[in-house]
């Protein structure tokens, strides 16, 4: 004795919104079930378990049903369904990640490989595996269909997959880092979080991708401007000239003074510091030493001015006069170029410089 | 040539991929009518093809157009290869052909595979040119409008009824013919959809010419039904109710000065008593059985036809009624009333009216319910051109249902439906409805000058009584009753309950609220085959009736009601059982007298512990109905005894009765009449069935707190519907184990399946409260050996909870909703700028969260934004109707879409805490109405109607009842009536049984609400779904499920809109023009 069939379908699609969490996060139906007696939705309605089974069942039902619709939500917007600001708002909520579980996957190939490490993660961020897979499967649905795209990244996700305008730019950083590999594991680089990344990401993708000169062109927001890197080498110019460095330094130390009680370390650590940045620009035509970008940032400039107990302030003054100094040396010519770079490369580290 | 039907293709969308290799697909499309095709070029690697035919042209009869439907076939082209089939699209075009309703078909519709279900859409225009034809012999019947709404239509006028139409077709069933067994499923299939479009659409068009020969121009309650009868045929039927419309210009309310018009046509045979053993055809092998109950009371006398030879030994429930009491002067005043209409009624052959709900006046006495049923063999359709032995069969019923409602004093039927259920070869042909007499004054002879009768009817008896009043002489019941002078007007009898199967009427005065009363039934029978097997079928129908019928009289008690509405009895036959369903809505009519008590009564007196157990089950009955007496608020008016006449009947009369009684009973009740209370209605305990059953009459739960449930359109007592309606079918299959079950288990079981399943739907519809559930629709069938399915249609409705009691004057279900929302305009504005300013969740939307978030509702009106932006505001409401085009609606509402999804970012994030999200998501949608880029006028009116849950106009409306609350119908647009049948042979991959229905009816929806849109139509109502056949194999991962639904597709406003001032039959060019814009 069963019920073998149970269907309830409604002009207008009724949907618990407590259920639909349960359901992404993961949970059986039983477990649902277990979970919402527990809520007291029971007590609520004058229902019994079986009542409950049967709506939650239902409900995941429904939202299977949904799902295919969500991986292609471009047809949404045609269906002859009376559910689309449902089925929108669903759609927000079913592409949401968890930012423990993105900061795992960021910048790994979205392999099988890395889609059979997902248990591992799971029992690390505490998202259950199934959630962690509807992530994982997420992302990398995103990242197959905009590969192909000509136009702008953040754009074409929203296009096709209808998100707001944060998840489109959060996913936006997701393929981009995916694609070029950053990374972002490293014991160094685990106080970033995932907002610290997508921020970079989006300087990234609007002033140093082919996109941020020409708006046609294939990947144009995935990949780097080859151009711009080739030309970041003549930068080197800035610390393989001795009179330039040494002017350089006068120049930004002079603006300093008096202004900081870090003038001292400042001062003393000029050199190691420019060094660092600008060997990190000349380095970048290696597709090695690109995936290794934010590990250099962290090394070769933010350790050196954490253990000298710069400010936020300190950072933001120093980096400034740095920039604008090099605009006054008469033998450097590279002043395009080095705004580009310096502009990134400044709003990184001021994004990046916390505990 | 008559007809020049044009069809244009423009474009396709989202087409599956049929090229694996390019993932891409080459379509092209056949647009087939009659024997006439057309090809258009193959858009070659494209799912979204743009084809921008040309027009074709078929140059068909008008019979033709009426018969076939349009048949558009997308097809992936194949070099190589034969082209592959992607899906279908049927147009019935017969809502082109009525000059009134649409004039151009314009839309997407999905494209349908029966295999795959939905696949992609395509955009087509159909338009028709129609040529008069004076031809006095022609065989079309174009221009008559067909309605399954039960009642004269919102913006008709009822200028006559003429009265009852009936066909039917048959075919041989192409699922079952030789050629099957070695065609693919689909073609198969496709040939079945074929076949019973072809036949529908000759159907409507004979009933259509019908119509025309009584001298109507439409049909009003129009129910069309199939009959699978597997090897034997297909049957599609249909009954109705042939009118003479009017259409009543803008703004003024319906005049309901009806007449009912005399049938002209010569009636043959006026006799009363059918010849039966005359029509009694061949093939039908004499194994039949009617029977009916005029269920007026529990007294009700099994009648049973004379060549039927069931003796009925249990049947002497004479005993528990009490005796009637002598009338005054009424009688000759009905005599003289019969006179008149029996002129006018008799001398059609069928007095029948499917109708329930009837313009005030027309109704003038309720006899009570008549019913007749027959088991009938099937044999194989010889001839389908001739499908007289159908015709002879249900000839016999109706017959009998006309003598029936002859018996008990009344020349008319109304709320008159027929319906069947077979298994194997036995079919159980049923026909029910209320015996009634109808106004005279409407039913002169020859009143066809409709001018001069504009003087109303003096009525005797008063509109909220009088249709209670006996029709009956109470000299010569028909069955023993309790009569009483009436409750409300004091002049005239009427009887101790009624039952009706028709809707309850506007005007009566009701006590309290009412409520939905089922009674449910299972017995056994044992596996047999031919005459045997119908025998034994037949020979338990009565007692299933009338145990069905005891049921409803105790629940209906336990209630304190006394009387039902919308009877709907349902008796399905399986192989090894019989369910019975009895549906109803019970209330308390103040015209007729309170109910009594439930007494029990012990079979040994004597007995101390069976003493105490009788007193203690006493109790606990007595609570339950002054339980109930609170919970429906019955408080009956206090009546001083000495104004009525003595219920207690004296002896004299006494005698006089069972003498009357004994006239149609051969057995003489024995029991004492006078059980010690006067009216208390008296159970026994005399074995462990009763117990049983009594058990059962108590473990009915009541709906929770804030619902309401009933099968008629509306709740009687409830008048201040809010706009919140969401409508539904829910389907449950139970697997009985095969373990040895015996009646009393097998009804305990199906009890509780019915019982869970509305469990289940005041559960999930929670957010609604509070609310209504209206028109539940119960199904019941038994597919396999060991299975139950169980079928429900309904609307939820939700109203206005402070004014439920009080009753508006007149026309109440249109006018509270209107102003409620001007009422609550302020308040909503209020808190929806609160919540903004204060980033907090106002208290409004907060107090309905904590049960789940309304989300459904809150988006139902979503919508109704999105879909006005891009709208004139002059235009608002062709241009609405027409603007369901779901291509444009996406574009216009992407601005729309840009504010969710920055308010809906804010939400992503959600803990397991249910209250915290769904207060944050309720905020978010609130504060996103604030910033809604709406013109200001717009934007206030829709957030007024938010927190009722879907607003007046969504995309398209479905819902089971001519109305739609808050909302007024301004045109009609044709009958919707589709056929799907859906097979797979990947049960487990779509998710099992479940899966494969629940995503079967969603698309059987989405085509509904595609076709509705195509009309130019916002709206279905009298939605209903006719048929669901599910066969299922899991072992072979197959399933197949046929769904047969129907309703009227209509464009409605607001009621507070004006109507719109452009010709109507511009929206159809208005609405292709904005397509082609908008693609």
């Amino acid at each position: 004795m069963a019920v073998e069939l149970d269907v309830f379908v409604g002009n207008t699609t009724i949907m618990d919104e407590e259920v639909y969490q349960l359901w992404l996060d993961g949970y059986t139906v039983n477990d649902a079930v277990k979970v919402r007696m527990e809520g007291g939705v029971l007590d609520e309605c004058e229902a019994s378990a079986d009542v409950l089974l049967s709506d939650t069942m239902d409900q995941y039902r429904t939202f299977q049903m949904c799902e295919r619709l969500l991986h292609s939500p471009a047809k949404l917007a045609n269906q002859c369904s009376n559910d689309f600001p449902l089925l929108c708002l669903s759609l927000f909520r079913y592409y949401a990640f968890d930012d423990a579980f993105v900061r795992e996957v960021l910048g790994k190939k979205l392999s099988k490989g890395t889609k059979k490490d997902l248990d591992d993660i799971s029992a690390k961020t505490g998202v259950t595996l199934k959630s962690c897979r509807r992530q994982f499967d997420n992302f990398k649905r995103v990242f197959k269909v905009v590969e192909e795209l000509k136009g702008p990244l953040v754009e074409n996700i929203r296009q096709h997959f209808l998100l707001s305008d944060k998840l489109a730019r959060d996913y936006a950083a997701i393929v981009f880092f995916t694609n070029n590999r950053f990374e972002t594991g490293k014991r160094k680089l685990q106080y970033l979080t995932f907002q610290d990344f997508a921020f970079c990401a989006g300087q990234l993708i609007n002033n140093w991708t082919v996109g941020a000169v020409d708006n046609m062109v294939e990947d144009m927001d995935v990949d780097l401007d080859k151009e711009f890197l080739q030309e970041l080498k003549e930068l080197k110019i800035l610390i393989t000239d001795k009179d330039l460095l040494d002017q350089h330094k006068s120049l930004v130390c002079t603006a300093l003074r008096g202004k900081t009680k870090a003038f001292n370390e400042m001062e003393a650590n000029f050199k190691n510091l420019s060094r660092g940045l600008v060997n990190i620009a000349a380095k970048l035509t290696n597709t090695k030493d690109v995936r290794d970008f934010f590990i250099d940032l962290v090394e070769k400039f933010i350790e050196p001015c954490r253990s000298d107990r710069w400010t936020a302030a300190d950072m933001k003054l120093y980096l400034t006069h740095y920039t604008n100094s090099a605009h006054i040396l008469d033998t450097f010519k590279h002043q395009v170029v080095w705004d580009r770079y310096m502009g990134v490369i400044k709003s990184c580290i001021f994004k990046m410089y916390h505990d | 040539m008559p007809g020049k039907l044009k069809a244009k293709i423009v474009a396709g969308r989202h087409l599956p991929v049929m090229d694996r290799a390019s993932d891409l697909t080459d379509a092209f499309v056949e647009v087939k009518f009659g024997n006439t095709t057309f090809k258009t070029d193959v858009c070659h690697k494209s799912l979204n093809p743009q084809w921008n035919s040309e027009w074709f042209k078929f140059e068909v009869d008008d019979e033709d157009l009426q018969d076939e439907p349009l048949q558009i076939t997308v097809l992936d082209h194949d070099t190589y290869s034969a082209n592959d089939a992607i899906g279908k699209v049927y147009i019935d075009i017969d809502p082109l052909l009525c000059t009134e309703a649409a004039s151009v078909i314009s839309g997407w519709f999905p494209i349908y595979d029966t295999i795959h279900g939905i696949r992609g859409e395509i955009n087509v225009l159909v338009k028709v040119e129609l040529f008069n034809d004076l031809n006095r012999f022609r065989q079309s019947s174009c221009g008559v409008k067909f309605f399954c709404t039960t009642s004269i239509p919102r913006c008709y006028r009822a200028a006559m009824v003429h009265g009852f139409v009936e066909e039917l077709v048959v075919n041989e069933d192409p699922e079952y013919q030789w050629i099957d067994r070695i065609r693919t499923p689909r073609a198969s299939n496709e040939a079945r959809q074929r076949l019973i479009s072809l036949m529908s659409g000759e159907l409507q068009r004979k009933i259509g010419l019908k119509v025309l020969e009584m001298g109507g121009n439409a049909v009003v309650g129009y129910l069309q039904c199939f009959d699978l009868e597997g090897e034997s045929g297909l049957v599609v039927r249909a009954i109705g109710t042939a009118c003479t419309l009017d259409k009543v210009s803008s703004g003024s309310a319906p005049n309901t000065n009806t007449h009912v018009h005399p049938n002209t046509a010569p009636a043959s045979n006026a006799c009363n008593s059918p010849s039966k053993d005359g029509k009694e055809s061949p093939l039908a092998h004499g194994c039949r059985s009617t029977h009916n109950s005029p269920v007026h009371s529990v007294c009700s006398s099994q009648r049973l036809s004379q060549n039927f030879s069931v003796s009925v030994p249990t049947l002497i429930f004479t005993g528990m009624g009490s005796g009637g009491s002598a009338g005054k002067e009424a009688g000759p005043l009905k005599t003289l009333l019969r006179q008149h209409t029996q002129t006018a009624l008799e001398q059609r052959e069928f007095p029948f009216f499917t109708l329930t709900s009837f313009p005030p006046g027309f109704l003038v006495h309720v006899g009570g319910v008549v019913s007749a049923r027959s088991v009938k063999l099937l044999d194989r359709i010889h001839n389908p051109d001739e499908p007289e032995t159908r015709d002879a069969w249900w000839e016999e019923i109706r017959q009998e249902i006309k003598s029936h409602a002859k018996a008990l004093g009344c020349h008319a039927v109304v709320g008159y439906s027929e319906s069947t259920s077979i298994c194997e070869e036995v079919c159980i042909l049923s026909a029910s409805g209320t015996a009634a007499i109808l106004n005279p004054r409407y039913m002169r002879e020859g009143c066809l000058d409709i001018g001069s009768t504009d003087h109303r009817f003096e009525d005797p008896s008063p509109p909220s009584c009088g249709f209670c009043h006996i029709p009956y002489d109470e000299l010569n019941m028909p069955f023993p009753a309790q009569l009483t002078y009436c409750y409300h007007c004091r002049r005239q009898k009427v009887p101790d309950v009624l039952f009706t199967t028709i809707d309850l009427p506007s005007e009566a005065a009701v006590t309290g609220k009412g409520c939905l009363i089922q009674a449910r039934l299972c017995r056994l029978k044992k596996k047999a085959q031919g005459e045997v097997n119908a025998t034994a079928i037949s020979n338990l129908l009565p007692f299933m009736e009338y145990e069905l019928h005891t049921q409803l009289m105790n629940k209906l008690k336990l209630r304190n009601m006394n009387a039902l509405f919308g009877l709907h009895i349902q008796i399905s036959v399986g192989e090894n059982m019989l369910l019975g369903l009895a549906s109803a809505t019970g209330v308390y009519l103040t015209a007729l007298p309170a109910p009594g008590g439930i007494q029990i009564a012990g079979k040994t007196p004597g007995d101390l512990s069976n003493e105490h157990h009788i007193l203690t089950i006493q109790k606990r009955i007595n609570d339950t109905i002054a339980k109930n007496k609170e919970l429906y608020q019955i408080n009956p008016p206090e009546l001083t005894e000495e104004g009525l006449g003595s219920p207690i009947p004296e002896p004299r009369q006494r005698s006089r009765l069972f003498r009357s009684h004994s006239e149609s009973s051969d057995e003489l009740s024995e029991l004492d009449l006078s059980h010690g209370k006067k009216d208390a209605f008296v159970l026994e305990i005399d074995d462990t069935d009763a117990v049983e059953d009594i058990h059962s009459l108590l473990t009915d739960a009541p709906p929770p707190t804030g619902f309401y449930s009933c099968n008629t359109e509306i709740m009687p007592g409830i008048y201040n519907w809010t706009s919140g309606i969401q409508m539904f079918t829910s389907v449950r299959v139970f697997r009985l184990s095969n373990a040895n079950l015996t009646n009393q288990g097998l009804n305990k079981i199906f009890t509780d399946l019915c019982e869970n399943l509305l469990k289940s739907f005041y559960f999930k519809l929670r957010s609604m409260i509070p609310c209504c559930l209206c028109h539940l629709n119960f199904t019941v069938a038994v597919p396999e050996e060991e299975l139950i399915q169980v079928a429900v249609t309904a609307v939820a409705m939700t109203f206005d909870k402070d004014q439920a009691q009080e009753k508006p004057a007149e026309k109440p279900i249109n006018k509270g909703s209107s102003e409620n929302e001007e009422q609550l305009q302020f308040p909503l504005e209020l808190c929806a700028d609160v919540s903004s300013a204060n980033t907090q969740p106002s208290s409004k939307v907060s107090g309905t969260v904590s049960l789940l978030t309304p989300a459904a509702k809150l988006c139902q009106n979503q919508l109704v934004m999105i879909h006005l932006p891009g709208v004139p505001e002059s235009t608002n409401v062709s241009s609405r109707a027409a603007s369901v085009d779901y291509g444009s609606f996406a574009d216009r509402c992407s601005t729309w879409l840009e504010l969710l999804r920055l308010k809906a970012h804010t939400i992503r994030r959600g803990s397991v805490k249910t209250s915290r999200r769904t207060q944050s998501l309720a905020h978010s949608v609130s504060s996103l109405e604030r910033c809604s880029p709406l013109p200001e006028g717009r934007s206030r009116s829709l957030r007024s109607s938010r927190s009722f849950g879907g607003s007046s106009v969504t995309v398209v409306k479905m819902t089971p009842l001519s109305f739609l609350p808050g909302i007024r119908i301004i045109k009609y647009l044709g009958i919707i009536n589709m056929f799907f049948i859906r097979e797979t042979t990947s049960l487990r991959e779509e998710g099992g049984v479940s899966g494969f229905l629940h995503s079967f009816i969603a698309e059987v929806f989405a085509m509904v609400r595609a076709h509705v849109a195509a009309l130019g139509g916002n709206a279905v109502v009298s939605y209903s779904m006719k048929e669901c056949v599910l066969m299922e194999n899991p072992n072979k991962n197959q399933a197949q499920c046929l769904i047969n639904v129907s309703g009227d597709a209509v464009i409605c406003v607001r009621e507070t809109d004006q109507e719109p001032t452009a010709s109507m039959t511009n929206i159809g060019q208005t609405c292709c023009s904005a397509n082609d814009g908008a693609t």
